[in-house]
């Protein structure tokens, strides 16, 4: 917890959503699909943090330091989860939350929304939940939104920016990326806000000294009993969409590599073959 | 080739409360709907969406809606005649420009009124964040990105690049309405159908949403045109090394009347602005060349480039998996190249 700044009489209580995913920076050539036919082989590589959790979440570590507050981190995962939440608390989040996915199958963006809701109305209020956009792994790109309507708030998405209004305590303003440009908004909270990567909001890395620290911090751990999510509703919504088919694209173009003697002929050669089809263009 | 002139247009309107016997007329019971916004009007991306929808009404042997959300001229409706089988109307002094809150509401009380079976939307970040919103509002189901749509004993089937572009899952809606937002520019264009002349205007309740209030709306495109209908595009990545030579990339893209864009990597370095972006998070464009200088060319940036008609690249490492991705390249340091290949080239297409 941070004393607030100058002026600001609240603390805003701001919740991370974050998501543990297959390294997304495994090679195409290394990614293997599983005997089941219905997802990753999860063996082919390391599990990270979701890129965009980890700008979410230093979004709110710029915001607490800036302003004060309270920082939680919650994920819904196999145990393997916890990983990422000593990562959170290595950056000095103040509090963290696993809910324990007892689930036979994986967990699609409605199940997990209706999870995180139900963890969120037992932790008490937020100000702010902060997601990333959409996850490096399905990318369906549809948590945070659901969660906002579980939870009946607004919600804005592609935020890459957030700050604490000066006067008004229970606004935030946000810069947020759209196709053409980007808008400031002005947002009462409670609100749901979903966040995209830009230059400000690149993840930093923990001191030595915290990552220690962290593996010694408590932590909550819930079940889905626990929670009292209704098993009927999450087969419901394990059942709203089914992957019928995965498949590794084959792609074979071939590379005509441009050679010459010298550079200079390899840069003509390179010149005529661009003008080729800028021409044709 | 718009025949009725508006006036006529006007005697068809129907209000709202007629809907249910209007479509008991018609022997498709069951609607697919194509979101059209006013602010966007019919572009590329429109053309994609309602393509889409003429598709899978068909497949599914449904009645293809087209519904414009938002400002909604004569001559906006008029174009919109050609592409489905009826259109609706939203408009409203609310819906003048995009409002997310606002927007949402709308589109949900107008599925309340059509009752679709499945909607869908083009892939701008506006559509984006309304679909999930959208379906759980309608308590269907969603997805994104959609490739390829297909229809099938009335269930939506949908096939769309995961893990970053490494594999391609086809999923299957089971809830519905199926609430879609689709890679707009890669679906074939809609084809001209006859023209319909089934107008229905609906009447919206909207109250203006104080949560979220927009301050400003800024636009940072490089000209009149936009990334995604770029002839030629020259893009930079993190082998650039900072934000100077991206000028000297810009000098390069003139000459050829292209634009400019990045990798995440380049833009997160701050060298250049978020909207440059190509990739799985950033812009899907279709050049007739895309000239890649310093990047890597990781599974997510391909994700933008995939309808791109050739790619070239110019890297130091001839490992780079850009290559795997190109019909032509140069393994060289770009700083040798770029300088000289602009002379070349201002001689060449003189
Ligand atoms: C969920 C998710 C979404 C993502 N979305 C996107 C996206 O939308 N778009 C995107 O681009 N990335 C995206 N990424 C990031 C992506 O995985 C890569 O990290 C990124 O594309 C790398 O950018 P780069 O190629 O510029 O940098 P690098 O991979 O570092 O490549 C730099 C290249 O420059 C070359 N080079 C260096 N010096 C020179 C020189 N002097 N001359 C010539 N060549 C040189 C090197 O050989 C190297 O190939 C995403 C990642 C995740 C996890």
């Amino acid at each position: 917890m941070i004393s607030p700044a100058k002026g600001l009489t609240h603390l805003m209580n701001i919740l991370v959503c974050l998501k543990q995913i297959l390294d997304p920076e495994l090679p195409s050539r290394d990614f293997r699909i599983d005997a089941a036919g219905r997802d990753a082989d999860r063996n082919t590589a390391g599990l990270v943090m979701n890129i965009f959790c980890a700008n979410a979440l230093e979004t709110a570590l710029q915001f607490r330091e800036k302003h004060g507050g309270k920082i939680t981190v919650i994920t819904f995962g196999v145990p393997s989860a916890e990983e990422i939440l000593r990562k959170a608390l290595a950056l000095r989040v103040d509090s963290a939350v696993l809910i324990r996915s007892d689930l036979s199958q994986r967990p699609n963006p409605w199940c997990i929304a209706r999870v995180l809701a139900a963890a969120i109305r037992k932790l008490g209020d937020f100000d702010l939940v902060l997601t990333g956009r959409e996850s490096g792994d399905w990318g369906d790109g549809q948590t945070g939104a659901l969660l906002a309507e579980e939870l009946g708030r607004p919600c804005v998405s592609l935020a890459d920016e957030l700050k604490a209004d000066t006067v008004n305590t229970a606004l935030v303003r946000i810069r947020r990326q759209t196709d053409q440009g980007w808008e400031a908004l002005e947002a009462s909270t409670p609100l749901v806000i979903t966040v995209t990567n830009n230059e400000h909001n690149v993840p930093r890395i923990a001191k030595t000294r915290d990552v220690m620290q962290a593996f010694r911090q408590p932590l909550t751990t819930w079940s889905l009993a626990e929670l009292g999510v209704d098993a009927q509703s999450i087969s419901e919504d394990l059942a709203c969409t089914e992957v019928v088919e995965l498949a590794i694209p084959i792609k074979q173009t071939h590379c005509e590599w441009v050679t010459g003697e010298t550079l200079d002929d390899r840069i003509s050669l390179l010149a005529k073959r661009i003008a080729t089809v800028v021409q044709s263009a | 080739m718009w025949l009725a002139p508006a006036a006529q247009v006007e005697n068809k309107v129907i209000a709202f409360r007629l809907l249910p016997t209007f479509y008991k007329g018609s022997s498709l019971t069951s609607v697919v709907v194509s979101c059209i916004f006013g602010w966007t009007g019919i572009d590329r991306a429109a053309l994609g969406v309602l393509g889409a929808g003429q598709r899978l009404s068909r497949d599914l042997a449904y009645k293809h809606v087209g519904l414009i959300v938002g400002p909604a001229s004569d001559a906006l409706i008029a174009e919109a005649t050609k592409f489905s089988d009826s259109i609706a109307v939203a408009d409203h002094p609310l819906l003048d420009s995009y409002h997310s809150e606002t927007t949402l509401t709308a589109l949900t009380e107008v599925c309340k009124q059509l009752n679709p079976k499945a909607v869908l939307l083009g892939n701008d970040t506006y559509c984006q964040e309304l679909v999930p919103r959208l379906a759980h509002r309608l308590g269907g189901s969603a997805a994104g990105d959609a490739l390829k749509l297909s229809g099938r004993n009335e269930t939506v089937l949908v096939t769309r690049s995961v893990y970053g572009g490494k594999a391609q899952a086809t999923i299957k809606l089971s809830r519905a309405p199926a609430i879609l937002w689709v890679r707009a520019r890669a679906q074939e264009p809609a084809q001209q159908q006859a023209l319909t002349t089934d107008l229905t205007r609906l009447t919206l309740t909207l109250e203006p949403n104080t949560k979220i209030k927009l301050v400003d709306r800024q636009t940072e495109m490089q000209g009149t045109a936009r990334l995604e209908d770029a002839r030629v595009i020259v893009s930079g990545g993190r082998g650039l090394g900072g934000s100077e030579p991206f000028t000297q990339l810009r000098a390069l893209a003139e000459i050829m009347g292209g634009q400019m864009a990045a990798s995440r990597a380049a833009c997160d370095a701050g060298w250049v602005p978020a909207e440059w972006q190509v990739g799985q998070t950033g812009k899907k464009v279709s050049p007739q060349l895309y000239l890649a200088i310093a990047i890597s060319g990781a599974s997510q940036h391909i994700m933008g480039i995939a309808d791109a008609k050739t790619i070239a690249a110019i890297n130091l490492d001839p490992d780079a998996p850009i290559f795997q991705h190109c019909q032509f390249g140069l393994v060289e340091d770009y700083r040798q190249v770029v300088g000289p290949l602009r002379e070349k080239l201002i001689e060449l297409l003189a």
